[in-house]
């Protein structure tokens, strides 16, 4: 086939020519609606992590570059940045440096997966535990229970989630940055934030009477009771059916991991905690 | 000549309307059709590409694509043109209105890939239509567009109120609303 070079030329030359000309033109028409942007703006963008996880409440960092540039709220929102970030902003807008946070990570608040946790009926919808919980909240027979089906894993953008054999999900804590999308995402409300050096913590959500969690999960609080007596400096407290830790009180012993009946509470001893 | 463009007025925005019967620019139909002033801002945006897309494009067909027999180059430098005019548009909007800017968020720079507008010049190309032509209907397919999502909008600013199935509500609901309004536009068919 003979390639005709002129028609290749004048369309390479025709549509370079419109490009050129309506670059030029943009060119001027930025130059004339410039907005200028505040300053301060662009150093607090510079400063977020630029990740637009969503977790400080705003669409995305700019959103929430803007806010903090206009004062309107406060430098602490982003989970992500973490310590550095607090103070590199506190420096550009010029606030006292407020005091240090404590890490904190996701943490799922259910062991109880497949081996443990019984189901109602035979699911098979979408593999969704959103879709999965509006089927009258899901085919675990345990209606606080982690529903398996990943959503967490979808949600964190940071890759943190992942789903163990037994359909709980595992948390990366080395790249957890306590975002929070899985903490609002989780239809069951699985996840919560906790301090990363508060390693003791309840693995249950149920409210249910200590004989139906027996029925319904191997590995679900009881409420006992035993954690609460066990504790030395009186931590943990019962609240309607769930054994709760006050982690301003909380001093990592771990008396509790050994006296739990039903290896609900996970710890640095408990060898669960670390698969 | 005045009847023909008459007719190709209210063909665009009645008969053949962009949205409801040549299923063209859906994305913005739905997703700016939340609150009425959203979507008198985005008709506005719209019809001002249009019209002067109709505008650029028909030159660019007449004084260069037709005498060097370049056709087949149309699809390419009408979108660059519509992609020129809507980051134009867009400073001015940021200038202008930055809350009207703020509101319409990511369907603003969507023009760019919205197919009525390329629709628009494509159909002006395929019916030979003059300048003024070209111009009436680009102008009218946006007021057509217009007319479409305020409608909507007005529906959908209603149904927020309305007792709807707790499965229907929200989306769902909304794609009933635009299929029920399709179906009306069609009561137009034949009118001219």
């Amino acid at each position: 086939m003979q390639l005709d070079m002129r028609s290749v030329i004048i369309a390479l030359a025709s549509l370079g020519t419109l490009g050129l000309i309506f670059g030029a033109g943009l060119a001027i028409a930025a130059k004339k609606f410039a907005v200028p942007t505040d300053p301060l703006y662009d150093e607090v963008l510079g400063a977020l992590p630029g990740v637009n996880c969503g977790g400080c409440g705003y669409p995305g960092c700019a959103a929430y570059a803007a806010a903090v540039a206009r004062g309107e709220v406060g430098i602490n929102l982003c989970p992500v940045g973490g310590n550095d970030l607090l103070v590199n902003l506190a420096k550009i807008m010029k606030l006292e440096p407020a005091a240090t946070l404590e890490r904190q990570v996701a943490t799922p608040y259910c062991d109880g997966g497949a081996q443990e946790a019984g189901t109602r009926f035979l699911y098979a919808g979408i593999l969704d535990c959103v879709v999965a919980n509006a089927m009258s909240g899901g085919d675990k027979d345990c209606q606080y229970g982690c529903l398996g089906y990943g959503s967490c894993v979808k949600m964190c953008v940071f890759g943190a989630i992942s789903m163990d054999e037994n359909r709980i999900p595992v948390v990366n804590e080395a790249k957890c940055t306590a975002c929070g999308m899985c903490v609002k995402g989780c239809p069951k409300h699985i996840f919560a934030l906790r301090p990363s050096s508060m390693q003791v913590h309840i693995r249950c959500r149920s409210h249910d009477k200590g004989k139906d969690v027996r029925k319904k999960c191997s590995v679900g609080c009881i409420a006992c009771g035993l954690c609460v007596r066990a504790c030395p400096v009186k931590a943990i407290t019962m609240e309607n059916n769930l054994a709760v830790i006050d982690y301003t009180l909380c001093t990592n012993c771990g008396l509790c991991i050994e006296k739990c009946p039903m290896k609900t509470i996970h710890g640095p001893l408990s060898a669960q905690s670390t698969k | 000549m005045v009847s023909n463009l008459f007719a190709i007025f209210f063909g665009a925005i009645l008969i053949n309307n962009f949205v409801l019967t040549r299923f063209l620019g859906i994305c913005p139909f739905l997703g700016v059709s939340k609150k009425i002033e959203t979507a008198v801002g985005m008709s506005l945006a719209v019809i001002f590409v249009m019209t002067i897309a109709s505008l650029a494009t028909w030159g660019i067909q007449t004084y260069l694509l037709m005498p060097f027999n370049m056709l087949y180059l149309r699809t390419i430098s009408f979108i660059l043109v519509i992609a020129v005019l809507v980051q134009f548009v867009e400073m001015v909007m940021l200038k202008a209105t930055p809350t009207l800017y703020q509101a319409l968020g990511v369907y603003l720079p969507l023009i760019t890939t919205n197919c009525a507008v390329l629709g628009v010049t494509l159909l002006n190309l395929n019916e030979n239509y003059t300048l003024v032509q070209s111009l009436m209907h680009g102008f009218a397919g946006g007021v057509g567009f217009g007319l479409a999502i305020v409608v909507f909008a007005g529906i959908r600013e209603r149904l927020d109120f309305a007792p709807i199935p707790k499965a229907l509500e929200g989306f769902p609901i909304a794609l009933i609303v635009a299929g029920l309004l399709s179906i009306a536009f069609s009561g137009f068919q034949g009118l001219l």
